[in-house]
């Protein structure tokens, strides 16, 4: 298609680090999701590597377990043809007492041009960005964002529903705990949808209308009309007990289930950022059903990853 | 590739001071696209087997097109038509280039065995081509890879010739090859060189 022509007329998104999608602005997300998509299509080829980001090194450092959010970081890199390193908790000194400053000190001796970092707190990709000279990517802080899963989840919506202007997307379960409700509704309010957000009464936080989305007590008011509907995981792990009496009094309340769906408009689409707990936030049929994206969402995940390392590959000034 | 890699436009030029000169009317590039035509069939005898042309984006991607309609206006069958993007292939990336917006590849169908013909407007320093082959090459194993370009302009870099010229034009380095195509959004073809005399 000729649009490409006119679209390199885009501006290319200026970004020296990845913290949040809060402040990102409306034309830097657009070009990363049109860039996403170019980076797809890499996907799709039977030789699914291109030369770009040959002799970059991409380091991922795991504080905080994941898997699949770094083996997903880890190929968007190798499709790039750079040079991957990887550190998680357990393997590195920060179990034997050593500060992240100084752990991000031995990193940047190496010659990482990319640093992408989980942890478990809040700011520490902010802190880590001050004092190296690459460029980090948040992949996860606390309980305060994770853009790239925000984007991921902005380009399965606009890939599978066209736009994201005006659209209804109800967000539902542990909103206060959730980084990927807060990239989420930074990112889908920016670019101009709507969002409504249920769960129960001890996981939603307060003062959320002042990010401009509608808190809603029942889960029936969240999904009803929807275009997107995004569960969230129950972060057993982090939330220790006590927010809510059981799993099963959970699934009674806020499950999505397929007599719940029936609310949302006809096209809807079923996300969730894995992984996946069946029977406590979705029934199996709603998250095997044709409503559900999931697994596109991991598909997406490492086409928007590439697009990210793309662009701080690409920054200005600093980069040698 | 519109852009043109080696570019070497002197730092501190004044816009006001660009002069051009036409190479190309509409009516030459509709000749020069049939003159490709007519080669491609002559060079190929009657045997269109296999053949497949492609893009370079984005400048040899409308051109690709107007190359298939011009063969099938001589009672060949219509090639297929692809497109390629060398942005993510491109050896200067890294140098300071302002934007690198990725455009899209689109084959359309398996390169292996193919006859393809790479389709770009202007030929310089042959580093877009060398892209080009590369990232082709990543799609499989053509039977043979040509090159038609519409505009010659010198100054080769790499040890890169095409096989189908448009036309060739005498230009300095330091000068702009423009072509302006009506599918990007031109009033009408043409190809012009731009002069930027700067500080003198």
């Amino acid at each position: 298609m000729i649009d490409g022509a006119v679209r390199s007329e885009a501006e290319f998104p200026a970004l020296q680090h990845l913290l949040g999608l809060e402040g990102l602005t409306r034309g830097e997300i657009s070009s990363i999701l049109d860039l996403s998509t170019r980076m797809k299509e890499i996907g799709e080829r039977p030789l699914k590597k291109v030369p770009s980001l040959r002799g970059k090194t991409v380091c991922t450092l795991f504080v905080e377990a994941s898997t699949r959010t770094r083996t997903s970081f880890e190929v968007a890199a190798k499709r790039l043809s750079a040079d991957t390193m990887s550190l998680t908790a357990s393997a590195s000194s920060l179990t034997k007492g050593e500060t992240l400053l100084d752990t991000a000190k031995n990193l940047e001796a190496m010659g990482p041009d990319i640093i992408i970092l989980r942890h478990s707190a809040a700011g520490a990709p902010h802190f880590l960005a001050r004092h190296v000279r690459a460029a980090v990517v948040n992949a996860g802080d606390g309980r305060h964002e994770h853009p790239t899963q925000g984007l991921l989840d902005l380009f399965t919506i606009r890939e599978r529903l066209g736009r994201l202007e005006g659209l209804e997307v109800a967000i539902v379960g542990d909103v206060a705990n959730s980084r990927v409700a807060r990239s989420n509704i930074f990112a889908l309010r920016t670019m101009g949808a709507k969002v409504r957000l249920s769960g129960p009464a001890t996981m939603m936080p307060p003062g959320l209308e002042a990010l401009g989305v509608t808190p809603c007590r029942r889960i029936e008011e969240a999904i009803d009309g929807a275009d997107v509907v995004m569960m969230l995981r129950i972060q057993k792990e982090r939330m220790g007990s006590d927010l809510f009496p059981s799993d099963r009094e959970y699934f009674r309340c806020f499950g999505l289930t397929r007599e719940r769906l029936k609310r949302a408009r006809p096209h809807v689409l079923v996300m969730h950022p894995g992984p996946i707990n069946r029977g406590v936030e979705i029934t199996p049929d709603v998250a095997d059903g044709p409503e559900s994206v999931i697994l596109e969402q991991v598909t997406n995940g490492v086409a928007v990853r590439m697009a990210v390392l793309y662009v701080l590959a690409h920054r200005q000034g600093r980069a040698s | 590739m519109t852009h043109e890699s080696g570019d070497a436009r002197p730092a501190g030029s004044r816009p006001g001071l660009i002069t051009t000169r036409q190479v190309l009317d509409a009516a030459g590039v509709a000749r020069a696209v049939e003159a490709i035509a007519a080669e491609l069939r002559r060079r190929r005898g009657d045997d269109a087997a296999e053949l497949a042309l492609v893009g370079i984006h984005s400048g040899g991607v409308p051109l690709a097109k107007r190359l298939a309609q011009a063969l099938a206006a001589t009672g060949w069958p219509a090639p297929p038509v692809g497109m390629i993007d060398i942005t993510l292939y491109r050896d200067d990336v890294f140098l300071g280039l302002p934007q690198p917006i990725v455009g899209e590849t689109e084959l359309g169908f398996d390169v292996n065995g193919r006859r393809l013909v790479l389709v770009d407007d202007v030929l310089f320093t042959g580093r877009t081509v060398r892209s080009a082959l590369d990232a082709l090459i990543d799609f499989g194993r053509p039977r043979s890879i040509e090159l038609a370009v519409l505009v010659d302009r010198g100054h080769r870099e790499l040890p890169i010739e095409p096989t189908y010229v448009g036309c060739r034009a005498e230009t300095r380095l330091d000068e702009n090859v423009h072509v302006a195509l009506t599918e990007l959004g031109a009033a009408s073809d043409a190809v012009v060189v731009e002069s930027r005399r700067g500080t003198a």
